[in-house]
């Protein structure tokens, strides 16, 4: 009972606290409101109901008629295949990476951190036309896989590769930061105790990391769905084969088809939306859990 | 993709095994074409589906991609797995065989019309009422006029484009090169955008309102009139263009390699007989079969044609000397 009011007690104070911080007068803090509103109507709502309308013009029936077309479901098949093969690859290497940079010294380490960036530094085109050089009939290894009847550009593993690429960094760059903050003393004390590695990653590491990592794999999918520099270097624009959303979309707006090239840009900004819904929910969730984990650390 | 490739072949071979079931084949073809040819061969590929159905019993699927003309050849070169290609000009198919050994050296004396089953030209669109007054080419050089043109170095359309106004310079000015490099220079500090395909330009100009005058294909320019609308645009003949010859060929070693050699070359030998010519013609496309072409006469503007061969000297001079690195483009767009 005694800890159950002591919680409240403490929450209260930390509103109180909260409510002092502000002390400008009212009308500053409706014109900061106000501007910030007017920027976010003007950008984010605005196009975004522009979308749908765009999308519902020519009513219900051609909405839903352009998205079950063939092209546009075998589009957003492949959208779904590359991010569900993009995201668990990435959740792997992102953990092991941040693992290790965070939690371990060698040499090189700063050569990793700048590998691991280098998908944010370099453009989606060249990132694709990496994958052209490599692969391409003309590149490296393109006799050979021809030989053998493999295909990996124009084809499906082109674009799932072009979307590992763009994404890796998201997960590592989100953990890296959180894992270091919380140090090795955790782990370090679980080593003393006993535990082996794989229990300490299982019972100490992730628990720790959780809401950090569900938010790095909620952008790791957002921008894998969205991808399109990258994926249109390696796609070829087969219809009905290699073609993902983003691509359809823009196809679509070229051959005057516009209520359906936003029909099926209306389903992107849907699925942004719901991943949006996701981040705002793993965040109020991870704010809860470190407040709730600082209170146990005062009480104790 | 390779499960259901699998499943396929299974099906296939099921069928093949079991006398009392259907022995129709399922065939898919890709075909790599440029962009404005969107429209003209969704109707095209329906039509032959149900020809070759009559014909053989088997059904046929006609996979499409489109972009710039050289930007796809160079997408077959590294490896789009094309099994017939329908380029806007010839050196792009050439490019394939050079760098890639794809296609014989003589392909373009495969088919009638030097491969090219309808041919097209050059046309000026502008908008309505023509509130710049442009007439003819010598206009686009004006200041102040604006543009619309895609990249000559991955557009098809781009090149016969610029050699369409090349050519209406050389002839202005007692074919004195040096005179006609100028004129283009000048066109080209009017071009605001260069968009990679004809089509990516058409939006530019059509869509995003932006430019005086577009330099399109006749039938691109024809259709943004029927799709948008007679009342927003009107197309201006100029007094001289340039037959415009976009080819088709198979790619050997595709075909050889998925066994559909027969169904491909049907393919592109159908788009000469009477029913290929009449949808190229509702697209847009200037028939070459005789009756077909008298019938739709009155569709297409009678314009003074000068042909590549005979100005430039054909597409492998012109490509060097003025789309190549370092060629005449490259020196006047960098000015």
């Amino acid at each position: 009972m005694s800890t159950i009011s002591v919680t409240q007690h403490s929450r209260y104070q930390a509103k109180v606290a909260r409510s002092r911080a502000t002390s400008e007068p009212a009308w500053i803090r409706w014109v900061l409101i106000a501007i910030a509103l007017a920027f976010l109507t003007l950008f984010l709502f605005i196009p975004l109901a522009a979308v749908f309308t765009e999308a519902l013009r020519k009513g219900f029936d051609t909405y839903i008629n352009a998205l079950v077309d063939p092209d546009a479901l075998s589009a957003i098949q492949l959208t779904l295949i590359a991010a569900a093969i993009a995201l668990p690859l990435n959740l792997v290497f992102g953990v092991a990476a941040a693992w290790a940079i965070a939690k371990f010294d060698f040499k090189g380490k700063s050569i990793l951190i700048t590998l691991i960036d280098l998908p944010f530094a370099v453009s989606p085109v060249v990132a694709g036309l990496i994958y052209v050089l490599i692969f391409g009939l003309q590149g490296w290894f393109g006799e050979w896989l021809l030989d053998h009847d493999m295909k990996v550009i124009f084809a499906i593993p082109g674009i799932v590769l072009a979307t590992v690429f763009v994404t890796f960094p998201f997960i590592a760059r989100e953990l890296i930061p959180l894992m270091q903050a919380q140090g090795k003393d955790e782990e370090e004390a679980a080593l003393v105790l006993g535990a082996s590695g794989w229990q300490i990653l299982w019972r100490v590491t992730l628990p720790n990391i959780k809401w950090g990592l569900l938010y790095g794999m909620i952008l790791t999918n957002a921008r894998a769905m969205g991808e399109f520099g990258a994926v249109s270097v390696v796609s070829g624009h087969i219809r009905g084969m290699t073609n993902t959303m983003p691509l359809l979309v823009e196809i679509l707006y070229n051959e005057y088809q516009y209520a359906a090239a936003f029909a099926v840009a209306s389903l992107l900004a849907l699925l942004a939306l719901v991943t949006l819904a996701l981040k705002t929910f793993v965040e109020w969730q991870a704010a809860k859990n470190a407040e709730e984990t600082e209170l146990a650390v005062m009480q104790s | 993709m390779y499960t259901k490739f699998s499943i396929k072949k299974w099906l296939v071979a099921i069928a093949l095994a079991s006398p009392l079931l259907s022995l129709a084949a399922d065939i898919s073809l890709l075909n790599v074409s440029y962009d404005p040819t969107r429209e003209l061969y969704v109707e095209y590929n329906a039509a032959f589906a149900k020809h070759w159905k009559a014909k053989t019993g088997d059904n046929v699927t006609v996979k499409q991609s489109h972009g710039g003309s050289g930007k796809q050849a160079r997408g077959v070169i590294d490896g789009l797995p094309a099994d017939v290609v329908t380029l806007a000009l010839s050196y792009d198919i050439d490019e394939i065989g050079a760098k890639a050994k794809l296609t014989p050296k003589d392909w373009q004396k495969r088919l009638p019309h030097n491969s090219s089953p309808y041919t097209s030209t050059i046309v000026l669109l502008v908008r309505k009422g023509n509130p710049k007054g442009i007439k003819d080419w010598n206009d686009l050089v004006k200041p102040g006029v604006s543009v619309i043109t895609p990249n000559p170095k991955t557009s098809g359309g781009a090149r016969w484009n610029y050699l369409a106004a090349y050519a209406y310079a050389l002839k202005q000015n007692n074919n004195d090169d040096a005179k006609a490099r100028a004129f283009v220079g000048k066109l080209f500090k009017n071009v605001p955008v260069l968009d990679s395909g004809a089509r990516g330009s058409t939006t530019t100009f059509v869509e995003r309102g932006i430019g005086d005058v577009f330099i399109s294909w006749e039938n691109e320019a024809f259709l943004a009139q029927k799709e948008l609308g007679p009342d927003k645009f009107e197309i201006v003949v100029p007094s001289l263009s340039i037959l415009a010859e976009p080819p088709v060929t198979m790619i050997d070693k595709v075909v050889d390699k998925r066994k559909t050699r027969a169904v491909a070359q049907a393919y592109l030998e159908y788009l000469y007989s009477e029913e290929g010519q009449e949808i190229a013609a509702k697209n847009y496309y200037r028939p070459t079969l005789d009756f077909v072409a008298k019938k739709y006469e009155k569709q297409f503007p009678a314009i003074n044609l000068i042909k590549i061969d005979d100005v430039f000297g054909g597409w492998q001079k012109a490509q060097k000397i003025h789309f190549a690195d370092g060629g005449v483009f490259d020196a006047i767009y960098q000015k």
